[in-house]
This record gives C-alpha cells, sequence and structure tokens, in this order.
C-alpha cells in the first residue's frame, strides 16, 4: 500500500464508523423511549451521517478514481469496510445504544482533538467541526450512563449488563495496522495508542458516577482494520444498500 | 351574570381578532374543540413519523438520508410544541399520550397509508405535507395565541419538507423508465388520500361550524382542498406526472379546477381503524412506548434523587 492508499484507507476507517453507528442510531427514529430523546437520538444519527458524508467525499478525492462519496457508501462490501466492531453491534435496548455510543463518542472526543493538528488540512478541518458535535454528543450520552447507573435497579441491572457485553469490543477501537503506522510518522494520522490513557479516565470518571464495574471476562475481540467484521455487518448493508444497488445507474 | 359576562368579553375578543389566552375565560365547548384539535395534531406528527422513518435506513443516496433525518427530526419537534401547546388547556402529555395508545385520540388517517418505495418518501413530502401547510398557513391566524405561536414556527419548517419531497419526484420524474413508473404509482396511491387529509365535504363536518364561529379554522374543508388542487395539480404537469382524476379540468369561470369525489367510503373506513396501516402505527407507537418506561423511570428516579426539575 503506498501513502496515498494507505491515506485513503485510513479515511475510509473513520468514515466508515460514523456512518454504521449513525445507522444504528437512526433505527431509532420515531421509536425513542420519549419524544426529547427521540429527537435528540436522531440528531445525533444526522451529525454522524453528515460527518460519514464529508470524509468520504474527502477520501473519494484522494482516491482520485473518480468515485463519488455514494459510491464508496452504497457499493463496498462487507470486507471493505472498516468501521469499528463495536460500532456495527445492533440497539438491543437503549442500555445497550447509550453505552455503544458512549465508548464511541469518548474515543471520538480524544480523537478529534488530536485530528486537529494533522498535516491534511481537510482532515483537520473536519475534526474541528466533528469535534464540535462530538463534545455534545459525549456529554448527552455520558450523562444518559449517569442516569441509568444510578437511577433504578433495573436500569442499572440493564446497563451493567450492556457495559459486560460491549467491553469486549473497546480494544478494537484502538486497532491500527501497518500503514496507519506510516500516516502517523508522516503527521497525517494520530497514534491510538497515545489517546489511550485520556480515554480510560474519560471511561473510568463515568464509570464510577454511574456505579459500574468491569466485567470479570476482559477477552477483547479485533478484526475490523482488516474489514473483519461480526455477522451484523453484512445485514446492515443489505438494508442501506439494496435500493442504491437495485438501480445502480440511476440518481436520486 | 357573571358568566355571560365573560362569554360577551370572549366574543368582542375574537371579534377584533385578539388571541385567547391560557389564562382567559373561554367557553368549555371550545377549549374541549382545542384539546381535541392540537393534540391530534400533535399525535399526527408523531405517527407521521414512522411511515417515513421507514426509509431512513434505505434511502438511496447519503444526500438523502440526511434530508430525511433532517425532516423525521423536524416533525418530531412539532409534535413537541403542539404538545405544549395542548398542555396550556390544563392537559397532561401523559393524558394526551395514553389517550393516543389506547385509541381515544384520533391522528390524521393519512399515516396510515404504506410507504412502498422510494417515491413515496417523495409523494409523503409533495402531497402530504403541501396538504398539511394549506391548513397550517390558515391557522397561523387561529384564535388560541400558543396554538397559533406553534403554527408559526412550523410553517417555517413546513415548506423545506414541501420542497425535498417534490425535489424527490422531479429526479426520479425526469429518471430512468423504472424511477418514472415508481413516481406515477407514489402520485396514484397518494392522491386521494391526500386530498381526503383537508377533512369530510362542508355539509358532513361535524366541528366545522364552531370551528369557524370560534375562529379556529377560517376556511372550510372544501375551500382548502380546492387551493390544494388549484396548487397542485400544475407541479404534477411541471414535472411529466398525471393526476390520477379522469374528471380533472380547468374551470375558467372559477379561475380553479374542477376534480373528482374521493373515496369517502374508503375515507370512513380508515377512520374506523381498517386502513392498511392502523394496527401496525399504533402497535410501533405502543412498543415504543412501554419499552421506553423504565428509561423514564430511571430518569425519574435519577432526577427525584438529586431533586432537581427535569421534564421527561
Ligand atoms: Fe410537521
Ligand atoms: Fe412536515
Amino acid at each position: 500500500m503506498n501513502q496515498n492508499e494507505a491515506h485513503f484507507n485510513y479515511i475510509l476507517r473513520l468514515a466508515d464508523t460514523n456512518l454504521v453507528l449513525g445507522h444504528r442510531l437512526s433505527e431509532w427514529s420515531g421509536h425513542g423511549p420519549y419524544l426529547e430523546e427521540d429527537i435528540a437520538m436522531t440528531n445525533i444519527a444526522l451529525d454522524m451521517i453528515g460527518q460519514a458524508n464529508s470524509l468520504l467525499q474527502h477520501a473519494a478525492k484522494l482516491e482520485g478514481k473518480g468515485r463519488t462519496e455514494d459510491d464508496l457508501a452504497y457499493m463496498r462490501n462487507e470486507r471493505e469496510f472498516y468501521n469499528t466492531l463495536l460500532s456495527e453491534q445492533k440497539n438491543i435496548d437503549f442500555a445497550f445504544t447509550i453505552v455503544r455510543q458512549f465508548l464511541s463518542d469518548a474515543f471520538d472526543f480524544h480523537l478529534y482533538k488530536k485530528l486537529e493538528s494533522s498535516k491534511d488540512e481537510t482532515l483537520a478541518a473536519l475534526a474541528v467541526k466533528g469535534g464540535k458535535e462530538v463534545t455534545y454528543h459525549l456529554r448527552h450520552t455520558a450523562a444518559w450512563m449517569e442516569r441509568l447507573g444510578d437511577g433504578t435497579e433495573e436500569s442499572h441491572a440493564r446497563l451493567q449488563k450492556a457495559w459486560n457485553e460491549l467491553w469486549a469490543y473497546t480494544a478494537d477501537l484502538f486497532a491500527m495496522n501497518t500503514s496507519d503506522r506510516e500516516l502517523v510518522k508522516a503527521g497525517i494520522a494520530v497514534d491510538n495508542e497515545t489517546i489511550k490513557s485520556a480515554w480510560l479516565k474519560t471511561v473510568e470518571e463515568v464509570m464510577k458516577k454511574a456505579h459500574l464495574t468491569m466485567p470479570a471476562n476482559t477477552w477483547q475481540h479485533s478484526g475490523s482494520r482488516e474489514g473483519k467484521h461480526t455477522e451484523h455487518l453484512g445485514f446492515l448493508l443489505a438494508e442501506m444498500q439494496y435500493l442504491h444497488r437495485t438501480y445502480p445507474q440511476a440518481q436520486w | 351574570m357573571e358568566n355571560s359576562e365573560q362569554e360577551r368579553n370572549f366574543d368582542a375578543k375574537l371579534e377584533r381578532n385578539e388571541t385567547i389566552e391560557p389564562k382567559d375565560w373561554m367557553p368549555d365547548n371550545y377549549r374541549k374543540h382545542l384539546i381535541r384539535q392540537i393534540s391530534q395534531h400533535a399525535h399526527s406528527e408523531i405517527v407521521g413519523m414512522l411511515p417515513e422513518g421507514n426509509w431512513i435506513t434505505r434511502a438511496p443516496s447519503l444526500r438523502r438520508k440526511m434530508v430525511l433525518l433532517a425532516k423525521v427530526q423536524d416533525e418530531g419537534g412539532h409534535g413537541l410544541y403542539l404538545y405544549s401547546a395542548a398542555e396550556t388547556l390544563g392537559i397532561t402529555r401523559e393524558e394526551l399520550v395514553s389517550q393516543l395508545l389506547t385509541g381515544k385520540a384520533k391522528y390524521s388517517s393519512i399515516f396510515n397509508y404504506p410507504t412502498l418505495t422510494w417515491a413515496d418518501i417523495g409523494a409523503i413530502g409533495w402531497l402530504v405535507d403541501g396538504a398539511a401547510i394549506m391548513n397550517q398557513v390558515m391557522l397561523q391566524r387561529t384564535s388560541y395565541g400558543p396554538y397559533a405561536r406553534a403554527m408559526v414556527r412550523i410553517c417555517k419548517e413546513e415548506s423545506f419538507h414541501q420542497r425535498q419531497g417534490y425535489e424527490i419526484m422531479m429526479v426520479l420524474a425526469k429518471g430512468s423508465p423504472e424511477q418514472k413508473a415508481m413516481a406515477q404509482d407514489a402520485i396514484n396511491r397518494w392522491w386521494w388520500p391526500s386530498l381526503m387529509m383537508f377533512g369530510p365535504t362542508d355539509e358532513k363536518s361535524p366541528n366545522s361550524a364552531n370551528a369557524i364561529k370560534w375562529k379556529i379554522k377560517r376556511e372550510s374543508n372544501d375551500q382548502l382542498r380546492q387551493k390544494f388542487v388549484n396548487q397542485t395539480v400544475p407541479q404534477a404537469e411541471i414535472i411529466g406526472l398525471t393526476v390520477p382524476d379522469k374528471d380533472l379540468v380547468w374551470n375558467e369561470s372559477k379561475k380553479g379546477y374542477d376534480f373528482g369525489t374521493p373515496d369517502w367510503e374508503e375515507f370512513y373506513n380508515v377512520i374506523a381503524g381498517n386502513g392498511p396501516c392502523n394496527k401496525d402505527r399504533l402497535a410501533a407507537r405502543t412498543k415504543a412506548h412501554a419499552e421506553g418506561a423504565w428509561v423514564r423511570e430511571a430518569a425519574q428516579a435519577f432526577a427525584d434523587k438529586r431533586k432537581e426539575l427535569e421534564v421527561i
């Protein structure tokens, strides 16, 4: 992989996570636990898909093969997607949704801060804009973590259950491949190792407020950086892509 | 007599086109009529999120997906403004929601039709939001202050809804033969239900007389329906779609279209619960409410613990 291909691939990773997590969140639209939260989740989904859209435009330009953001979103297959394993996990219930979103928001929050000084100026600008949105998302999900963790017995139990199951996908957030490391040297990408302690600090603060404990089983899944996913992604893409692929030449 | 003086005051205010405000005296029937109408309107915004939300995950481009998300989010916001307006009349959100879920309160029957293809998202924006705007523009001058002000905010967003829907149809109509067929099929299915959105004909509309007397409504069902047809038929022609009405003809003397009669039997059937999606819509709302119960309880318990006032 030459540097440009690596760069393209790195941007896809960021875009795909936003697209897939935004998609999951958008499944709540019209079905939220109450109206204000329904609106908030739809709004966050919109932010994330907006970020995915901008990142995919950037990726398409870097690639320089005349593909568009829609080609990249709708015409790639399961093994060509690089979103985190966490982002594709199913909604299950509101507690799962909040834990998944919180862990991802906390990661993005620290990642975007660093990306603001990327030598890729477009990416740096997107990180500034996206960082503002993520700050709001993180505030929203951290508040829910606390509310559910310190709400009722049932909400705490549901939150802890979601935490135990989703914790296994957190190491994968930080996964990097060899070409990512080359991009770090070039000042384009962020070394995810450098944000780990800040991320963990955010996470532990919230865990404390939410009265959560770490799961006994600390096994970590991996693979998304190589495009190896859980089975959930295939169905998500089938739904997302079906209409676009049915009429591949069509304008919408 | 005190009562009649209050009543004279009320009538005089309406006469001077002043708004009635929550603290003002108002006749019981006026209050009841408003609660019924505003809550029905709020429920329509909320239930209306379902047929369109149905296509968010399948939208054919990222841009369309974003526009649709923004629209569905707006509709939720409209529901919020309207529930707040209804609450000023002395009913709680909980009561309003339970009236919807028990079937005591109605919502617009249009949302009991299914969104079968992507073109339906275009048709809803163009025709359904288009018909809603006719009503809502009028309601900006309705006599009850909080309702009128909610309508002013809502109308600002509605024209974007109508435009995005029309644009979807325009793109489909000049697209591939399959896309054009999809668009024509959508207008075929949505045209008559859209005309029915204005309610029964004036002589068969049970609540209309009072609504006009109280200046809640300022134009009749038939007047609004006529306006909608006059506005929409040329829009269909511009993009090469056919309005499915063989009786449609321009009438120079009234400077408007003559048009056919909607199938009122279908209309009353859908209201009675026999539309294609009545059960699904209510089931979806009931499920969301039931599955959200533990979340609302948790938020309440958390707020109570901190003695904070939180609006759920
Ligand atoms: Fe609306
Ligand atoms: Fe609308």
